[in-house]
């Protein structure tokens, strides 16, 4: 009964998805304020009956209704209730699901949070949103029904899949997909304006909070993700550039490149059709990202349900959402652009180069992750891209970007004297640059060129990022949320990129074979194999190694890797043991058995991999800073008195 | 600068730029595809030498022999048409089973040995790797054909 109720619910949310795509839209052209007013109503009611299908869903599985296909499928008598709960979004169903509850959410928050826009673009926006939502209730109506039933039901679930299994894995897909569908926010603002025919500075400052609090929420998941992978995966990866993380990150790109597009935006009234036309890719790179990972085109570690039929959907989806959003701006967009001159050297050509940078990183990803199914489609044989393409494909942008990113964050808008400017920043400079030569020489004993680059730009970015913030402390000036967003977000970027930089220049792996009592030296650790022994967990046995790490004599670690099979997929896991420390991780995974007691084991060095998840966290956080800046929580009144000129001065965050 | 002048040369220094990194990206970008064959393709002696690929087909039950203590295995895929022995050092995925669909990846040897760097095993106890899995239908299909 209960799972009838939830189909139900569904279906009449599809129905109020619709009075919130045409009501609106309609009423805001022809000026029907009552027609307008369906907006909130319509995205309250939809959010209520889609929180109501979720719910029963969940219900569901807490009571193991194996009657219904899905649960019986993802979930088993004998899964711990938090993973049961994990198990709603752990395959495709349940997680488009998922997805549809977050657009119902984001549409809720724009209702709810929009009051002071005006009437005709607020109403446009959710009616945007209002199509996207009919869309995906579509979609998981016609293709992929959580609630259908299994008859006879069966006597037991199927379990969730193993790798499942895992607390990083309960948040990551809600939080992924919270940055994901929030892009179709940016989205229905752009297209908005587009129909409006108006876009302003006004315009970018409602976007601009919503677009970074989505930035928050992706750079948040796709970090989870890389932890996941790094620890559940078992073998210390922490990045494969495999489609289902590129088809993740490309959106991320995109956002990041939109933040910046946005900035200029709001305080210059310039770049506008590049504002628009990131907000389209970033959402249609979404979109496309949703389209591999669930249609099976691609193959990947990550990708588990997959079913061509809905592939084709989302394909045909992708079409129209792209194909109308482009050629509304290929109609609208000479509309909005205004002509605002600037210097060479001044803050609008350094967020251009970032946005340019920034683009054709996505390119080069988005080439190498399709490249394979073009070939493939042409039958001009089976080949994949590896992960030395992606490197350099994203490195030869990338690195120019972070250089530039020093310099620009100090740039002032309109024109920047170069003398100030190089003033400001050469002891900063100098001390990058000497310190990033020598350290790691220092410590690790050897260096690349490429090593060097990497920290010598890490520590750019890292000290140009304090230099404002501390001079004003100094000066007892006003320090806005705007400010500390952008460089703490800034920290973050460079936090990663030295993690990044150390650890895969001075990663240690070894596969080895080990007998009981044997010690082996990795990366000046000494590991001893104490012995190995069963151990039974709720739904799983496992064979459980002791290794003891000591390092010249002390104590430094017990670590207990698994090699668990579970019960009823029967399906081995490696659960990787893993020291943890700020300066770096010593990671211990059970192979096999080779004989005689011996096993075989990957033990690896890290040296500051930590880093990489510390720099997305600062972001995280930087974004959340910035967001919530006064200048976005006093928008009401700004719009009430009459608009102001925005005057900025350099430095001032952007 | 006259303004017009100044565009210009930001659109010129865009352009290089742009046009430097798809560059390096297309020659990376050739270097670094990696080639699927099948077992019948590489006895057939269409896989190159020196060149790095992928090889995928099933694990030969029984095949799967191991020095005891030793990290060194030796297994031989076949697509049911044709076997190509493999031999590989380190530890093996999670998934790895006789009978399985894997791949390998790495490169042959001129006396018909692949020596892989990496073999992969789908988390997915029912899986088969999309290629395997036409090699094998390829395979089958021929033999059918050939029957009729």
């Amino acid at each position: 009964m209960i799972p009838e109720l939830g189909h139900f619910a569904l279906i009449l949310a599809l129905c109020l998805s619709l009075a919130l795509a045409v009501f609106p839209l309609v009423g805001a052209h022809q000026g029907r304020s009552s027609w307008m007013l369906v907006a909130r109503t319509a995205a309250a009611g939809q959010f209520v009956f889609v929180a109501f299908a979720f719910g029963c869903l969940v219900w569901a599985f807490l009571h193991n209704d194996f009657s219904v296909l899905y649960v019986a499928t993802n979930s088993n008598s004998a899964l711990p209730i938090p993973y049961r709960v994990a198990a709603v979004w752990g395959a495709h169903e349940g997680s488009l699901l998922l997805w549809v509850l977050i657009l119902a959410g984001w549409t809720l928050a724009v209702a709810t949070f929009s009051k002071n826009l005006p009437e005709r673009m607020g109403s446009r926006v959710l009616g945007v949103l209002g199509l996207i939502m009919v869309g995906f209730l579509l979609f998981v109506l016609m293709t992929s029904n959580p609630f259908d039933r299994l008859i006879p039901a069966a006597l037991d679930g199927n379990d969730l899949n193993p790798l499942l299994q895992d607390p990083a894995l309960v948040i990551h897909p809600p939080i992924l997909y919270m940055g994901y569908v929030g892009l179709s926010v940016a989205f229905a603002f752009a297209v908005a304006a587009m129909l409006e025919g108006k876009l302003d500075s006004e315009w970018a400052r409602w976007t601009r909070p919503w677009t970074i609090v989505s930035w928050m929420f992706l750079t948040l998941g796709i970090a989870l993700g890389s932890w996941w992978a790094y620890y559940e995966l078992g073998w210390g990866g922490w990045w494969f550039w495999d489609p289902v993380e590129n088809a993740s990150f490309m959106p991320w790109l995109m956002a990041t490149a939109l933040i910046h597009s946005l900035a200029v935006t709001e305080t210059r009234g310039l770049f506008k059709s590049w504002t628009l036309l990131l907000a389209i890719f970033g959402f249609s790179l979404s979109l496309l990202g949703t389209f591999l990972v669930r249609s099976g085109v691609l193959i990947s570690v990550h990708a588990f349900a997959s079913d061509p039929s809905r592939g084709l959907f989302i394909l045909i989806y992708l079409a129209v959402v792209i194909g109308a959003a482009l050629a509304l701006f290929a109609f609208r967009a000479p509309k909005v652009t205004t002509k605002q001159g600037f210097r060479l050297l001044s803050r609008e050509t350094f967020l251009l180069s970032n946005n340019i940078l920034l683009v054709a990183a996505t390119a080069l990803i988005l080439q190498g992750t399709l490249y394979p199914l073009f070939m493939d489609a042409l039958a001009l044989g089976k080949v994949s891209v590896g992960p030395p393409y992606f490197n350099s494909a994203f490195l030869a942008p990338v690195l120019p970007l972070l250089l530039l990113l020093g310099f620009g964050m100090h740039a002032a808008w309109i024109r920047q004297d170069q003398q100030s400017l190089l003033k400001r920043l050469r002891g900063v400079a100098i001390v990058a640059l000497a310190a990033g030569v020598v350290l790691p020489w220092a410590v690790f004993d050897s260096t690349k060129l490429l090593t060097v680059i990497g920290c010598v730009l890490g520590l750019w970015v890292l000290l140009s990022s304090l230099i404002e913030p501390l001079a004003r402390l100094r000066d007892g000036k006003r320090l806005t949320r705007g400010l500390v967003g952008m460089s703490v977000a800034h920290i973050g970027v460079a936090v990663c990129v030295l993690g990044v930089t150390i650890t895969s220049a001075y990663n240690i792996e070894t596969d080895l074979g080990v007998e009981p009592g044997e010690t082996v030296t990795v990366g000046g650790y000494d590991f001893t194999f104490q012995g190995i022994r069963r151990v039974e967990g709720p739904n799983y046995s496992a064979d459980e190694a002791d290794v003891r790490i000591t390092r010249d004599g002390e104590f430094v670690a017990e670590l207990k890797p698994q090699k668990r099979v579970y019960r009823v997929q029967k399906s081995p896991m490696t659960e990787a043991g893993i020291d943890g420390r700020m300066g770096r991780d010593l990671f211990v995974a059970l192979g096999d058995p080779l004989g005689g007691g011996a096993w075989s084991m990957r033990i690896q060095y890290k040296p500051l991999v930590r880093f990489i998840w510390i720099g997305a966290i600062l972001m995280t956080l930087g974004g959340g800073l910035a967001a919530s800046d006064r200048r976005y929580r006093v928008a009401v009144r700004h719009r009430e008195r009459e608009k102001e000129p925005v005057g900025v001065p350099a430095g001032e965050p952007a | 600068m006259t303004p017009r002048r100044q565009r210009m040369l930001s659109v010129a220094i865009v352009v290089i730029g742009v046009a430097v990194a798809a560059g390096f990206a297309l020659r990376a970008f050739n270097e670094d595809l990696l080639f699927f064959y099948s077992p019948s393709q590489i006895v057939a002696g269409e896989a190159p030498e020196n060149r790095t690929f992928r090889v995928g087909g099933l694990v030969i039950d029984g095949s799967v022999e191991r020095e005891p203590g030793s990290l060194e295995v030796r297994f031989v895929l076949t697509d049911n048409a044709h076997d190509v022995p493999v031999s590989y050092s380190g530890v093996l995925p999670d998934l790895f089973r006789e009978g399985q669909g894997i791949i390998a990846h790495g490169q042959i040897r001129p006396d018909g040995l692949f020596v892989a760097d990496t073999v992969l095993a789908k988390h997915d106890e029912n899986y088969m790797p999309p290629e395997v899995a036409e090699s094998l239908k390829e395979v089958h299909q021929r033999a059918s054909g050939g029957e009729t």
